[in-house]
């Protein structure tokens, strides 16, 4: 074997990994999934001739950052597992309990064997002999993973033996703590983390946690190179993410795009043509499809921009932050004209609230009343101390959970307030612009989950 | 080196005993949970700290250290 990083000649030149140009991680044509036959003929077996070490040194100079949601520097996880001792057990995080994101569920469908390479490379640099793929439970899904897996066992191209766990279908399923007490035979509720570092299985046990995308990420830039890498992405945040997007027309799509693309490109907002100060968006932009009044960048712990504002803004954090927004896991939604984004707030932060653990006094106490004081500020003529009320709540469960979830929620919230103020004015004279519109926001259909859904 | 109050949140269910022993550093919000003041404890009061934490029903307060 030759120890270099010389570029596989890709298989598809259009769109393949040896060129710039995406998709990276999902095939711009053939066959899907992708089984191991093709993926093998494309991008060649999952080694790393040069060792974990050099692995390392590769994923720090590419700048790899968690596509989950957190964007933590790749290699620092890989250094700590590298150092821990007995080596961690290494986990694919695939349960994206996030309603509005599509996109692990998407990879894992279609690039199985990506996501599987970036999982034995993480676990070589953890020198550990075991992983787990952790995926919504989803019973084609599961079933079209194990055959990956059995047709890699079966090629003998895996050191490390991988196990498929399901991850019950709740927003903080994936949420680390959460993931490891699931893996333990608990249910899936966060715990309180006091000490940083990796966490802890058992007393002596740490584990890696990395988001699937991430480990897809992993498994290219062991081949390619982290040159090739970050030929896509800005300097601060180089690559490419899968992002979901939903545009104004109510389509969604699940796409790969270079970090730093516009969200007006994303969404296909014209920054040139919006209307005016009379409507109460403050600006309605124009778009490919359909007129957007606001963007939700980050999901459901994300934040709301105007539309005219988020037309100039790139998908990084580095311009998202000062705002108060965040890339997150890459959902991004364009809401349209005609819709109440008081109303789709509120929508979304009772499901928030009922997806509180229920274990921290002020998350469980705090954020049904935020929900229940937006969904009144959502109807008409609301009492003026529904949002006194609301940003007393606010205020008291920020920073006050084991977990980020009141956070988010509450980052999510302020948002839609501060965004959508004249909608709110128009409420207050008992109007409303999206009367009888159908819910925008995706959320799990059926009843609310139970206490008993979580494992 | 001083050392700081630090609330186990899942842990904590709210009795309000923190609250009553060092009401200088521990409030409690409208729902009886403690919200403890960031700052480190000062010296003429970390006796009455460590006997808040060792009252916590819950073993939900902790004194831990900070730099």
């Amino acid at each position: 074997m030759t120890d270099s990083l010389a570029l596989r000649p890709p298989a598809r030149p259009a769109g393949g990994p040896g060129a710039p140009g995406l998709p990276r991680l999902l095939p711009a044509s053939g066959a899907v999934p992708v089984d191991l036959r093709s993926h093998l003929a494309r991008h060649g077996p999952p080694r790393y001739p040069g060792g974990p070490g050099r692995l390392l040194a590769e994923v720090a100079a590419a700048g790899l950052t968690g596509r989950g949601g957190g964007a933590f520097p790749v290699a620092r996880k890989l250094a700590a597992a590298a150092e821990a001792r007995p080596p961690p057990l290494v986990i694919g995080n695939g349960a994206e309990g996030e309603p509005a994101s599509s996109k692990d569920k998407s990879l894992l469908w279609i690039s199985p064997h990506l996501v599987l390479d970036g999982l034995q490379l993480a676990a070589a640099a953890a020198g550990s002999a075991a992983a787990v793929l952790y995926v919504q439970r989803n019973q084609r899904l599961h079933g079209q993973l194990a055959e990956a897996i059995a047709e890699r066992a079966a090629a003998g191209i895996d050191a490390a033996r991988v196990e498929l766990a399901p991850a019950p279908d709740r927003f903080l399923a994936g949420e680390e703590s959460a993931l490891v007490s699931r893996l333990t035979g608990k249910p899936a509720l966060p715990a309180y983390r006091p000490v940083r570092g990796l966490p802890r299985l058992a007393p002596g046990r740490t584990a890696l946690v990395q988001n699937v995308e991430t480990l897809a990420h992993l498994a290219l830039i062991a081949r390619y190179g982290a040159a090739w890498f970050r030929l896509a992405g800005t300097e601060t945040e180089p690559g490419s993410m899968i992002a979901t997007l939903h545009l104004a027309d109510g389509r969604m799509s699940v796409a790969e795009v270079p970090l730093g693309t516009g969200l007006a490109d994303l969404l296909g907002l014209d920054p040139v043509h919006h209307s005016g100060a009379a409507d109460p968006g403050g600006g309605i932009v124009a778009s490919a499809s359909g007129p957007v009044q606001a963007v939700l960048v980050g999901g459901y712990h994300g934040a709301w921009l105007p539309a005219a504002e988020a037309a100039r803004l790139p998908l990084a954090n580095a311009a998202l932050r000062p705002l108060g927004a965040a890339v997150g896991a890459g959902v991004v939604a364009a809401l349209p004209a005609g819709r109440c984004g008081l109303a789709e707030t509120a929508r979304v932060a009772r499901y928030l609230a009922l997806e509180s653990a229920g274990q921290c006094g002020p998350c469980f106490n705090g954020l049904p009343r935020i929900a229940a004081a937006l969904d009144h500020l959502a109807g008409p003529r609301p009492d003026r101390r529904a949002r006194a009320d609301l940003e007393r709540w606010a205020g008291l469960v920020t920073e006050r959970g084991a977990c980020h979830h009141p956070d988010g929620s509450v980052r999510f919230i302020r948002s839609a307030l501060r965004v959508f103020a004249a909608e709110a004015g128009l409420h207050e004279r008992g109007r409303c612009t999206g009367t009888g519109a159908r819910p925008f926001l995706p959320l799990p259909a059926g009843r609310p989950a139970t206490d008993a859904d979580w494992s | 080196m001083g050392v700081q109050l630090r609330v186990d949140p899942v842990a904590c269910t709210g009795h309000g005993a923190c609250a009553e022993l060092l009401p200088e550093l521990i409030a409690r919000d409208e729902w009886g949970y403690p919200i403890v003041a960031g700052q480190p404890v000062p010296r003429g009061l970390r006796r009455e700290a460590r006997r808040a934490v060792s009252s916590c029903p819950a073993l939900a307060l902790a004194l831990t250290r900070v730099a």
